[in-house]
């Protein structure tokens, strides 16, 4: 690599090259904004072989039913249906507003053993004006067709009864096909706001 | 923008056009450097422009030993002192291999407008510092309340323990949340960088 192609590895703007093999940044590749009364919001494109990691970021998800939870599934077949099974590890902890409550916990009735059907992300949003929650999901090498398919999360959720609820959930995708789309809804009713950015790492 | 420059936005290889202020979706803000200051404040470029902000702390050295790292947010006013939720779940294990466990503290969580605890027993051995992160969402939201992700590693002193603070919480206010500070409980902040990052969403 020479002349101005070289000199440009590495600037922050303009017209710059490329690191190799396509970064080691984050590459914003969709944001869907609630329109106030979803059902689910699906990531049926940009999950491919393009990045090895990708991760979610929840701003302000606001539930429509109060102390309903944040679920998600993935689909090996672009969104057609959402239906793998995996297992899952969830704990949380919590502290009241007014302080008057505080631990810390596995909560067994969050985890997911094989299980098809959605799986908990988060748990126990409420649905004040002011309750929003936010985070984040790491998906690790969603193309993969050797590998299961990992995935960490982390959320804090305003929770219903004035609680702040610190999240942690982790897992994986219990097949060798490709994970091609993710879906997430509320256990309950709609998801009423906030958005939901995808980003390939790397 | 036309020709071979807007063709190349959001190539992922060769040479392409980076993204506005900053090549990807996240965007370096500025640097805080400490040197002997009571408190360090990131006053500036947290608004409505990202959606998600960063603070990487980068080797936090204090003055004195076994002290404690807060942060605090600026609501409004000029002062650091939103009101706020948090928890705080404590990971340890020691050089001597004598002490491990995994706890949520109640004695270091916090409800009020003080400072969110990050770190507790930071030791000022030359070799000693603090470590971490802070996720930062939508903070210019004049709707919900702030929700913030907290990660912080170090070395506690005498005897050496490794210390993992995971923590979290939420300014528990409408207004915009415009700034951040921080501070240890007794002493300087001696050095160390303080970060800031702007996530497009």
């Amino acid at each position: 690599m020479s002349g101005i192609i070289a000199q440009n590895v590495g600037r922050r703007s303009g017209l710059v090259k490329g690191p190799e093999a396509a970064g080691g940044e984050w590459t914003l590749i969709q944001t869907i904004t609630s329109d106030g009364s979803d059902a689910t919001i699906s990531f049926t494109s940009g999950i491919d072989s393009t990045y090895d990691s990708y991760c979610f970021q929840f701003v302000n998800i606001h539930a429509e039913t109060d102390d309903a939870t944040l679920k998600f599934n993935g689909s090996d077949d672009g969104g057609s249906s959402y239906d793998i099974a995996k297992t899952t590890n969830f704990w949380d902890a919590y502290h009241r507003e007014d302080g008057g409550a505080a631990a810390m916990g596995y909560r067994v009735a969050e985890d997911a053993a094989q299980g098809t059907g959605v799986a908990t992300l988060w748990r126990n949003f409420g649905n004040d004006a002011d309750a929003g929650s936010s985070g984040y999901l790491y998906l690790f090498n969603p193309s993969s067709t050797t590998f299961v398919k990992h995935f960490i999360s982390v959320g804090v959720v305003a929770s219903s009864g004035t609680y702040l609820v610190h999240n942690f959930m982790g897992g994986y995708l219990n097949t060798t096909a490709a994970i091609t789309a993710m879906q997430f809804s509320m256990s309950a009713d709609e998801i009423q706001g906030g958005s939901i950015s995808l980003y390939g790492i790397g | 923008m036309s020709g071979i420059v807007a063709q190349n936005l959001n190539r992922q290889s060769g040479l392409i056009k980076a993204a506005e202020a900053g090549g990807g979706a996240w965007t370096f803000i500025s640097k805080t450097t400490a040197s002997g200051d009571s408190t360090i404040s990131i006053a500036s470029g947290i608004d409505s422009t990202y959606g998600v902000y960063l603070i990487t702390c980068k080797s936090i050295h204090p003055s004195n030993t076994a002290t404690e790292f807060t942060i605090n947010f600026r609501d409004g006013s000029t002062a650091y002192d939103a009101d706020k939720v948090t928890t705080y779940i404590k990971i340890r294990h020691a050089e001597a291999d004598d002490l491990d466990n995994f706890v949520y503290d109640t004695g270091n969580d916090a409800t009020g407008t003080g400072g969110h605890l990050l770190m507790e027993n930071v030791g000022n051995q030359n070799d000693a510092s603090t470590s971490g992160t802070i996720y930062l969402y939508n903070p210019s939201s004049t709707t919900f309340v702030k929700n913030y992700i907290c990660d912080f590693h170090s070395m506690a002193p005498d005897p050496a323990v490794a210390d993992h603070i995971l923590s979290a919480g939420y300014c528990n206010v409408t207004a915009a949340i415009d700034g951040v500070q921080f501070a240890f409980d007794t002493g300087n902040i001696d050095s160390g960088d303080f970060c800031l990052y702007g996530l497009s969403t």
